[in-house]
């Protein structure tokens, strides 16, 4: 498909006769972190020092990590890729004439992926929220409408608040960030309750390790989520939106506040979006690092410039949340597919998945995989099916021990498992969880009994300290675990670990202390052998 | 025969709407307003759900996680401080899952807790120790060598969570060592008495009570109220006297005299001794708040400095001599008769103080009256309150304080005209600042910038810092401005301060020109408030006189 690009350095009159080559790298961080920028100032330099009339776009990520950098050269409207692309191999791909497009020299390059739409990777999958990830110039309003974006606002803009509200509701759409709340149930409260100022949030804390699906979408589209909150403030009255973002995301901060200037300057947030005469303007605001608060309530206390602490419910915060005022507070992919809502229709989203788990499900593959990144598909594939055939299995060749699905608070899965179907409630019926939806791969060097001890050490690490269960459960639980691996006492410890594991899951206050009984019971239960230490001395002979 | 008088805690504060909600609890029903806590309507019934961070002076906090309970219907096991009642719940209190998470809960706070019981100043009025009998505590698996801020040194190295006792506060210690972390001494410096001193430091593990910048007691913004040390469940934070005394064993209700609030407290005895003394709850002035006079600085009634034998001495240059009681008032009664006698009969007065008890200034007037004959006698109340009487007679019919201090948690605007509350009456300006958080307006008319002009979380809407002497001018000029809007009224206040007017000079109550022609009628509104019928109400025809 061509997308008409507007060079934002040249105008139309400065157009060259010979056809300008374009090429597409991304500045996504991931890609950055191994070298794109390198790349992409080589291409540049490489290309004004022989004068050819080379353009490159800056995108965001396909969300194919093991072949960052890509880098694509557009000939006769199909995108070519090749990757990875390391600094060092550049010159090779300069030989073969990227830059002067000849295709049948590139096509013959080492590196070379063919046409990058049919790369199986992402042929496969179902791109509702990513359609444009990677593709268009993350900035360029323009590049945006031309592939379907401003649809859901229009048709928004077009119904009453209710109305919107119906539409999210029928879709089926569950909160993305990991609780799976159906977010038309908490547009509804926020939208019955009487109020003046209501707010809307969006929880870009994304803490969990292994999971990047909230930073490629802010870096690589963030047009989609400014479009998505902004249907959310007219689905309940919300005239201010603030956009929470991890301190460890700089280029998604920086890319965010420059779509918010773009989009206030096109009209698009403001006093009058799009001219509707309705009120929706949003704001970026940075967080300072705590896992803890990408926990609803602590993000809530953040911003209102408090310590992250958790805060009781009820009340919720769809009728007392940020400054005491009605609030919908979700997470980026659940803003992000909203768009696709209102502008297909909820029947179109509900129409992928499966059982209460409606609509795609952006799905990070990473840890020791082959084939890592992000993978957008209906909720129904198996565990194995992501593991084995879309990753690829470990990176590292090893036979995979063990998968943590749904962040460090999840549960780990052996290959037994691997038949569990992409599923809330399918996931939850054998004691693990979706969560955000990160995939983090384990091969056999993994000692469970570590992850174990670890996933207390992080719950200590990152507790609010606000309840007795988290705060004092998390440190005695590391303790309790290294006196397991000891060889102290094992049958004891291990029921002192499996009761405190009890209290923390029905005492906490959330789910940090709430959840890390998940990978330790799971270790325990699916890996006890590697809690099983011989004794630490033999006896002295007499 | 008295005891120790202990009020029931019910966990949460009481709620203010008016429905009424049914619901069953423990397979007795009770009805209870909406909005009450389930932990209070279950205390209300009288069964105590076990709890150590919840107190019902300060709002719901859901952090210990002692109070869970399991409700029909409802998945997991819910706070039932921070859970509401709701129209016919099914609820269960002790259960054997709910046990067994409650001895959890209590086996983590008693592992990172010092064992010295018997001899810790909390001993036997402890809510950790009775919390920890409640749930059916017998031994904390996790053993003592793990992370602690209970010892100083572990295996020979210092230990980086201990911090020492904090003993710079004259009256309260801050012991860290025994901190559960239960905020509620937080939460008391903030909902109670709004100074904000404290504060947690640290995330996690590592959270510790923080009085201003993790300073001591004594350097930070504390002013001493007690109400942290009231709160505080365990000996973290323990008055000095209990410490060097003991517990108390009986109580006596009795009012503070310090200043006009009159402050509600139980002296807690032991024996003859007094100590310590705790606001009482079901004080109308104080609903068990106090500020650091009552609370702490009460001292002086057995200073060794204080003087307890009469003295005499002839000539103001000759030292004090001590004497005995019948010497003493017979050589004034002498004395006194002698300079009437040298000098007439009203050469002697008498003035007692509005700081007097009534009782007390009946008996000088008696005295000036019955013993000396005459009637020079007067009192600082007649100053102050003599316009003020008039004005309320006038308006109102009598002239007592019109509200009673429960009021101010209703009220939608505050105006306070040359009074300081923060420092002359701390309790009710406490309860004040509340109400202001909680988005009352505030007006402010004094020269000086007083503390609730700008205090934590607390802005006056209109600070009027009139000239001295233009009190009268200032709120004519208001009562002419009608109906009163904020701009209007503050130009015309501001000219009146200034001392730019038309008008030559501050008015006064003896200006007869000012005095309204019929007395105004009073408004049927002040019937309830009086405890008096409207009919007997008559509004003063004359200003008293004010010629002694």
């Amino acid at each position: 498909m061509t997308i008409p690009f507007l060079s934002r350095s040249r105008t139309p009159a400065e157009d060259q006769p010979r056809r300008t080559v374009r090429l597409f790298i991304s500045k996504d961080a991931a890609a950055v972190a191994v070298g794109a920028e390198t790349v992409a100032a080589a291409i540049v330099r490489s290309a004004a020092a022989t004068a050819l009339p080379v353009e490159v776009v800056r995108t965001g990520s396909r969300g194919m990590l093991w072949l960052e950098p890509l880098v694509e050269v557009e000939i006769d409207g199909v995108r070519y890729g090749f990757g990875p692309i390391e600094p060092e191999a550049l010159a090779g791909l300069l030989d073969a004439g990227i830059l002067q497009a000849d295709l049948k020299r590139l096509l013959a390059h080492p590196a070379s992926l063919g046409p990058v739409d049919k790369i199986e990777y992402l042929a496969a999958q179902t791109r509702l929220t990513f359609a444009r990830c990677g593709i268009t110039d993350p900035l360029s309003l323009d590049n945006y409408r031309a592939l379907g974006g401003c649809k859901g606002l229009e048709k928004a803009l077009s119904l009453t608040p209710a109305g919107i509200v119906d539409e999210v509701a029928k879709s089926g759409l569950r909160g993305r960030g990991g609780a799976g709340f159906p977010t038309g149930i908490k547009w509804k409260s926020a939208h019955d309750v009487a109020g003046e100022q209501k707010y809307i949030v969006c929880n870009a804390d994304e803490g969990d390790s292994g999971t990047f699906a909230d930073r490629m979408l802010m870096e690589g589209d963030p047009f989609l989520l400014i479009e998505g909150m902004t249907i959310a403030g007219l689905a309940v009255g919300a005239s201010k939106g603030f956009i929470y973002v991890r301190s460890e995301y700089p280029h998604a901060i920086l890319a965010l506040k420059a779509a918010v200037a773009v989009a206030r300057k096109a009209g698009l947030l403001g006093a009058n979006v799009a001219a509707s005469g309705r009120a929706f303007d949003l704001e970026v605001r940075v967080g300072a690092g705590a896992y803890v608060c990408g926990e609803e309530t602590a993000l809530l206390e953040s911003l209102e410039g408090k310590r992250g602490i958790v805060r009781a419910k009820p009340p919720l915060p769809a009728h007392k949340g940020l400054f005491g005022k009605p609030t919908v507070i979700n997470n980026v992919l659940s803003f992000a597919a909203a768009p696709f809502i209102l502008g297909e229709g909820a029947k179109a989203y509900a129409d992928y998945g499966l059982g209460r788990s409606r609509g795609t499900m952006p799905i990070q593959l990473a840890g020791n995989i082959k084939r890592g990144g992000l993978f957008e598909t209906a909720f129904g594939m198996t565990l194995g099916e992501l593991v084995d055939d879309i990753g690829g299995d470990t990176a590292s060749g090893r036979p995979v021990k063990a998968v943590q699905v749904g962040g460090p608070l999840g549960a780990y899965f052996p290959r037994a498992l691997f038949d569990t179907p992409f599923d809330y409630e399918a996931f939850a019926a054998r004691d693990g969880l979706i969560g955000h939806g990160g995939v983090v791969v384990f091969d056999d060097a993994a000692d469970m009994a570590r992850q174990a001890k670890f996933a207390f050490e992080f719950c200590a690490i990152e507790s609010c300290g606000k309840c007795t269960p988290c705060r004092i459960g998390a440190t005695r639980g590391a303790e309790t675990i290294e006196k397991i691996m000891a060889g102290e006492n094992d049958e004891a410890n291990l029921a002192l670990v499996a009761d405190l594991c009890n209290t923390m899951k029905f005492g906490s206050l959330c789910a940090l202390g709430g959840f890390t009984p998940y990978p330790v019971v799971s270790a325990l239960t699916h890996f006890p052998d590697d809690f099983r230490r011989p004794a630490p001395r033999l006896q002295a002979a007499e | 025969m008295t005891t120790l008088v202990k009020e029931p805690d019910f966990g949460t504060p009481a709620s203010k709407m008016e429905k009424t909600v049914t619901l069953t609890i423990d397979g007795t029903k009770v009805a209870v307003p909406e909005g009450t806590s389930i932990m209070r309507a279950a205390m209300e019934m009288g069964t105590a759900i076990p709890k150590l961070c919840a107190t019902d002076s300060i709002e719901a906090f859901g952090s210990c996680r002692l109070c869970l309970v399991e409700i029909q219907g409802r998945a997991g096991t819910p706070a039932s401080c921070t859970t509401p009642v709701a129209e016919g719940l099914v609820v269960h209190t002790q259960t054997p899952r709910l046990a067994q998470i409650r001895r959890g809960v209590m086996e983590l706070y008693i592992s990172d807790h010092p064992l010295d019981c018997l001899t810790c100043a909390a001993n036997g009025d402890c809510e950790l120790q009775d919390m920890a009998g409640a749930v059916g505590l017998r031994d904390v698996r996790y053993g003592y060598e793990g992370a602690n801020h209970v010892f100083a040194k572990q295996n020979g190295k210092a230990n980086a969570e201990w911090m020492p006792k904090d003993e710079s506060n004259p009256y309260f210690t801050y012991d860290p060592s025994k901190c559960i972390v239960c905020n509620r001494c937080v939460r008391a410096c903030e909902e109670v008495q709004g100074t904000f001193a404290l504060t947690i430091s640290g995330r996690g593990f590592d959270s510790r009570v923080s009085p201003g910048m993790s300073e001591s007691f004594l350097d930070s913004e504390c002013v001493s109220c007690g109400a942290c040390v009231q709160a505080c469940p365990t000996a973290t934070l323990t008055e000095k006297a209990v410490i060097e005394i003991g517990q108390p064993e009986h109580s006596v209700v009795t009012t503070c005299a310090y200043c006009g609030v009159g402050c509600s407290f139980k002296a807690e005895m032991r024996g003859e001794e007094v100590v310590r003394m705790v606001p009482y709850k079901d004080g109308k002035a104080n609903r068990g708040h106090s500020c650091v006079k009552g609370r702490f600085a009460w001292g002086y009634a057995t200073h060794t400095e204080r003087i307890l034998k009469p003295m005499l001495r002839d000539k103001i240059t000759d030292p004090w001599r001590e004497t005995t009681w019948e010497e003493a008032i017979g050589r004034v009664a002498t004395e006194f008769k002698r300079i009437q006698y040298q000098y007439g009969k009203d050469a002697v007065g008498g003035i007692t103080s509005s700081r007097c008890t009534n009782e007390e200034t009946f008996l000088v007037q008696k005295l000036i009256r019955a013993g000396f004959g005459v009637n020079n006698v007067d009192t600082c109340a007649r100053v102050c309150h003599s316009p003020t009487g008039y004005g309320l007679k006038t308006a109102f019919g009598t002239s007592a304080g019109t509200q009673d201090f429960d009021s101010i948690e209703h009220t939608d605007v505050v105006m306070i005209i040359g009074a300081n509350p923060t420092d002359g009456h701390p309790v009710f300006a406490s309860r004040m600042k509340k109400r202001l958080r909680q988005g009352a307006k505030l007006i402010v008319l004094d020269p000086r910038r007083i503390d609730m002009v700008r205090s934590p979380h607390i802005q006056a809407d209109h600070h009027l810092p009139l000239t001295p002497g233009t009190n009268v001018a200032v709120l004519t000029a208001w009562r002419t401005s009608s109906p009163p809007r904020a701009s209007s009224t503050r130009r015309s206040c501001a000219s009146v301060a200034t001392g730019r007017t038309s008008r030559s000079g501050p008015r006064s109550c003896r200006d007869r020109s000012t005095r309204p022609r019929s007395p105004p009628s009073i408004p049927a509104s002040i019937q309830p408030r009086c405890a008096a019928p409207l009919a007997s109400m008559q509004p003063a025809a004359t200003p008293p006189s004010t010629t002694a």
